[in-house]
């Protein structure tokens, strides 16, 4: 254990270095550069506004910002795993020729994701503000689903960076995946139909569901949902402890597959 | 451990399951193993292999191609995992197996020397502290604002040579890596290296050329199809190498 906490020491400056070359490179050579992070929640965000609030008619008060925090935390969840999932890949040229604690590559690509996504949620700041949204001593509350939601993207970016090393096919699975939780999570349309039917398990049992519903309650000033909170936050756990577990058992063998 | 050795290999061996074919998604693996067709060819690369190198000593590793030299060093640098026996260090080891090997293409060189410089363990103050030792030795000048994509073959490994070695290693090993760069990049960088050899460091040192090995290193080791099959003092074992090879 000691050990283990004395290599992460003498790694930590790569990781940051990492984190840092990741958001450095993604936005070098485009002409807007880091905007991009703030633009694209934001047209999406006018598209379906204007689309959801044409059908459904206005069910659902501040759907703005209702859609925006749904869109946001579900890009940092399918971002983040994706880059994990290809980060072992990614990276084999040094995994093969120099020792570098292996986790540093997953954890790096979840962590870069996190701080786009702390960037992006400035937008969210300004839409709030321009919708009138006053901030009530609940906004604090939005850090509980932040960190539940770190921890389950850092999880299962484990799981997904361990089974991308051995099955090329990973890769396509999980797009069809994150298709499906994406409409299981009640982004950009109102829960309470479904949840009031038989079908209500489909977002019940989904724990993105229930991070991003805590994170809407949070910015528009309700209570928290502790029956979500628990859900979500357990399963969080449960799945970085599975995804540390898996990646520790089966790391010494990646270098034999890429 | 005892404090006079640097590094102690016991008893390593290392094995590769070699499919027949390659099984890489999760649709044909299932097929195979739902028809128990999923089998491996074992291959050891190495075998028992034991030695111990005393500080300071410079050790030669001579072999033919696929004896198992890279997979040994790779095995003492840490990048593979032996599946069998351990390897103890005493010092910090500088592999200059493949220089550059953590640079990003889209990076400077300025920032790819923070980058390699954190893949190799280094701390950010110390990095900082060489970084101009660096940029002179590498003799980059202003190329060294330009991202590396940019570079020649030669600039790279002149500047991940320039990085390796602004450590002063306790292990040092190499892996033929003693020509660098042009005619006079080459000579500097060979000076480099004598100088360390020089500061009595230990040394692990592959090669093909017998000339160097015995005029370099003071002990080898004879390594034949993953097994280590002699060592001794250089002179000794250069000549058994030969009878060897002349058989």
């Amino acid at each position: 254990m000691k050990r283990i906490f004395s290599n992460f020491n003498k790694y930590r400056y790569l990781l940051g270095e990492l984190v840092k070359k990741d958001i450095k490179l993604k936005y070098r050579n485009s002409v807007l550069g880091l905007l991009w992070t703030l633009l694209e929640p934001l047209l999406t965000m006018i598209v379906l506004t204007i689309v959801f609030t044409t059908l459904m008619g206005h069910d659902t008060p501040n759907f703005p910002v209702f859609v925006l925090c749904g869109r946001l935390l579900y890009s940092y969840f399918s971002n983040g795993t994706k880059l994990a999932l290809k980060s072992i890949r990614r990276n084999s040229a040094m995994i093969r020729k120099v020792y570098v604690p292996k986790y540093i590559y997953p954890l790096a690509s979840t962590l870069s994701g996190f701080v786009t996504f702390m960037i992006s949620l400035s937008v969210l700041v300004v839409v709030a503000v321009v919708q009138n949204i006053k901030p009530t001593w609940h906004i604090f509350e939005a850090i509980i689903p932040m960190l539940t939601l770190l921890i389950l993207t850092v999880g299962t970016g484990f799981i997904l960076a361990t089974l991308g090393v051995f099955f090329r096919d990973t890769e396509y699975l999980w797009g069809v995946i994150l298709m499906l939780i994406m409409y299981a999570s009640a982004i950009f349309y109102n829960p309470s139909k479904i949840l009031a039917s038989n079908n209500a398990w489909i977002l019940k049992y989904n724990p993105l569901f229930g991070i991003i519903q805590n994170f809407r309650n949070a910015i528009l000033g309700q209570p928290m949902n502790t029956k979500y909170f628990l859900y979500s936050a357990t399963f969080s756990v449960v799945v970085l402890i599975v995804g540390v577990f898996m990646f520790y058992k089966k790391q010494d063998k990646f270098v034999l597959y890429i | 451990m005892d404090n006079n050795i640097a590094l102690k290999v016991n008893n390593v061996g290392v094995r590769f399951n070699m499919s027949a074919e390659k099984v890489d998604s999760m649709k044909e693996y299932a097929i195979k193993l739902f028809r128990r067709e999923l089998r491996y060819n074992e291959f050891w690369a190495l075998k028992e292999v034991s030695f111990q190198v005393k500080k300071g000593q410079r050790v030669g590793i001579l072999g033919l191609n696929g004896a198992g030299k890279s997979t040994l060093l790779k095995v003492i640098a840490g990048v593979l995992k032996a599946t069998e026996g351990s390897v103890t260090k005493n010092g910090n080891i500088v592999p200059l197996l493949e220089l550059g090997a953590g640079f990003d293409k889209e990076y400077t060189g300025a920032e790819n020397i923070y980058l390699y410089g954190a893949v190799l363990g280094y701390s950010k103050s110390f990095i900082k502290e060489k970084y101009n030792e660096i940029v002179e030795f590498s003799e980059l000048g202003d190329f060294i604002n330009v991202p590396l994509k940019n570079y020649s073959s030669g600039m790279k490994a002149r500047l991940g040579f320039s990085i390796a070695t602004v450590v002063e290693p306790e292990i040092l090993i190499l892996d033929e890596v003693l020509s660098v760069g042009d005619a006079k990049f080459r000579k500097k960088s060979e000076k480099k290296i004598k100088d360390m050899f020089d500061k009595k460091i230990t040394v692990l040192f592959v090669s093909h050329s017998l000339a160097q090995v015995r005029s370099l290193c003071d002990r080898a080791i004879i390594i034949e199809k993953g097994r280590l099959v002699a060592q001794g003092d250089s002179e000794t074992i250069c000549n058994l190498y030969e009878q060897r090879l002349n058989k």
